[in-house]
């Protein structure tokens, strides 16, 4: 269990590794390095050198890749070309916003995908599941920026019921943030809660079929009381790793739902630092959302190493 | 798994009546069968469709801006007075284009890879899939966005890339389903037999995951559309004046409050193909008896 445990650790640390080497030699090997494509056409004479100079780009790659390596361990992701100021004190306001959105669609998606995904599959192929998997269908599939772009149509134009578009300062309280995130968060709950409510009810309706839900339905085992002590914990159990995939699709895939409602967060950032191709910011970027990534997927593979009994006894897992 | 009933590999049926065996299953449901029509329906409507349009996509007439829907303008007109119905009609060949010959690429190089890791195993396999690791857990978009933005909009540039990155999904699939088959009695004794790696994967493995990977190549594309959709409303994929829906919900969006027609119109257009490519992959993994809902977005 513990050796199982060290193993994911050690392999989530070596996948983080080789993102660090991609995004540096991506940026390294696309055409223009940096300052030409920061400055674009002033990139001659005394401003190019100044920025050469200021990143350190007249060292050898390799020693450049070793001192950004061993600086980002620190936390210290060097300075952003376009703000000039720190990269750590543009992402901390824009990572704050971040999490304050995905913690409220998460807060409401999770326990409406249970819900959902439970009725689901309890009425598999009647009324409640056929309305409930055609709305999920939809939500799931349709792009967010169309998802978005309707509701601020229809709720913030048509009716007026709510501000269309975040106009705050990036540095904004969380109180004075409140009101604006309504519309976003619901954009994002609507297609997490769909892939979630998809998965729950496919793992239950596995559960349903098996030999002990038979059993125990032989058995006479009231039925809800059978729900509740056989069907879902055995049920839920492999949603773990999809909730833990979807969270981290709401931290990185939220780029275009944060532009539409011009919602100041890291996704709004990957758009700006790359219009103002400011590569340091970029690179930060790569590396913090594949942590958020990689250290998801290792807290999912915990909880379902601590909940699930039979893996505790395993040494080995492929 | 038809093929290990028959030993001397003699199809009873051509492959042209198992493909409408196949369609006949998938059409059989509703889901399925709407489906099928929408697609149907925009691949014939994006073949044919600058042979009827009837104005022309580029033409700007500041004097006909922002008209309502009318006779003359079946879906109005947009904020540089262009005709909606001939855009959005339109709307949907270039990106049908691009992502499918980006699925192709992606199936190809995936699918292949994965396969030959499942084969090979070992170290090899330890690598490749740790690199694949990495890859997977970069935000597809930053990526994309990156790429595009230093090499250009072109289709040279978008076909490999949008190819690349949704291919590192299918190595995984492709080989998970080859694990599966390779303790199989028929892989064993071809080994014994002495047959290369490459005439193991093209005679005995293929024929086998074949089905699992075009499932996922299915449900691939649909993703892919929907990803280069984004890319076109961030304002990444195709240049103006080309007419591409996620490009025309963009520009569209701002001026809505007084000009709904002009962002309804594409959006109607990209919503029901990528409903109609989702719920044709859904019938295609039934109707080969696979099961998609357990997948996460990826």
């Amino acid at each position: 269990m513990f050796f199982l445990i060290f193993k994911r650790f050690v392999l989530g640390l070596i996948t983080l590794f080789i993102v660090s080497l991609i995004t540096f030699i991506g940026v390294e090997i696309l055409p223009g390095d940096a300052c030409t494509s920061y400055l674009e056409r002033e990139a001659f004479g005394e401003a190019l050198a100044a920025c050469i100079k200021r990143l350190g780009l007249d060292v050898p790659a390799h020693e450049r890749y070793l001192s950004w390596a061993f600086n980002v361990i620190q936390g210290d992701f060097g300075y952003s070309l376009s703000g000039q100021m720190q990269i750590n004190e543009v992402l901390g306001p824009r990572v704050k916003n971040s999490l304050v959105l995905a913690s409220a669609a998460i807060i409401i998606g999770i326990p409406l995908a249970l819900i959902l995904g439970i009725i689901t599959a309890l009425w598999r192929d009647k009324m409640p599941d056929i309305i409930i998997s055609t709305v999920a269908i939809f939500s799931m599939t349709i792009p967010e920026f169309i998802s978005a772009t309707l509701l601020i149509l229809i709720v913030a134009i048509w009716l007026e019921w709510l501000p269309g578009i975040v106009i705050v300062p990036t540095d904004v309280t969380f109180f004075e943030l409140l009101p604006n995130i309504i519309l976003p968060v619901i954009a994002i709950a609507m297609i997490m809660t769909a892939h979630m409510a998809r998965m729950v009810r496919s793992s239950v309706i596995q559960v349903m079929a098996s030999d002990y839900i038979q059993m125990a339905i032989l058995k006479g085992v009231p039925y809800w009381k059978m729900v509740f002590k056989h069907v879902l914990p055995n049920a839920l159990l492999p949603a773990i790793n999809v909730v833990a995939l979807t969270i981290a699709w709401l931290l990185g895939g939220v780029v275009v739902t944060e532009v539409v409602f011009n919602y100041p967060g890291l996704g709004r950032l990957v758009i700006e630092s790359i219009s103002n191709r400011d590569l340091p910011v970029v690179q930060a970027l790569g590396i913090i959302l594949a942590s958020i990534y990689v250290s998801i997927n290792f807290i999912a593979d915990l909880l379902t190493l601590m909940l699930n009994p039979r893996l505790k006894t395993l040494q080995t897992r492929k | 798994m038809e093929n290990s009933k028959n030993i001397f590999n003699e199809d009873p049926k051509s492959s042209l009546v198992k493909v409408l065996d196949i369609i006949t299953t998938m059409a059989s449901k509703p889901s399925g069968f709407i489906g099928l029509a929408i697609l149907i329906f925009h691949v014939t409507l994006a073949i044919s469709s600058p042979w009827f349009a009837p104005y022309d996509y580029k033409a700007i007439n500041p004097s006909l801006m922002l008209n309502a829907p009318s006779s003359e303008f079946w879906f109005g007109t947009d904020s540089l007075g262009r005709d909606v119905f001939t855009r959005t009609i339109l709307g949907g060949r270039t990106a049908l284009t691009i992502t499918f010959f980006g699925s192709i690429i992606a199936l190809l190089w995936g699918g292949l890879l994965g396969i030959f890791c499942g084969l090979v195993g070992g170290r090899i396999d330890d690598i490749v899939m740790r690199i694949v690791d990495a890859f997977l857990s970069i935000p597809w978009i930053l990526a994309m966005l990156l790429i595009v933005s230093l090499l250009g909009t072109t289709t040279e540039v978008l076909i490999p890339a949008l190819g690349f990155f949704y291919g590192k999904g299918i190595v995984r699939v492709a080989r998970a389903a080859t694990h599966d088959v390779i303790a199989k009695d028929f892989i064993v004794s071809a080994k014994a037999r002495g047959h290369s790696n490459l005439s193991i994967i093209w005679n005995e493995i293929l024929p086998n995951v074949r089905d699992a990977i075009l499932v996922e190549g299915a449900m691939r594309w649909s993703w892919m559309l929907l990803g280069f959709s984004s890319l076109s409303f961030l304002g990444f994929g195709v240049s103006p004046p080309t007419p591409d829906w996620g490009l025309m919900i963009s520009n569209a969006r701002g001026l809505m409050s007084f000009a709904w027609w002009a962002v309804i119109a594409p959006i109607v257009g990209l919503s029901s193909l990528i409903i109609g490519i989702n719920l044709t992959a859904d019938a295609f993994a039934k109707a080969l008896g696979i099961d998609r809902s357990t997948k996460a977005p990826v």
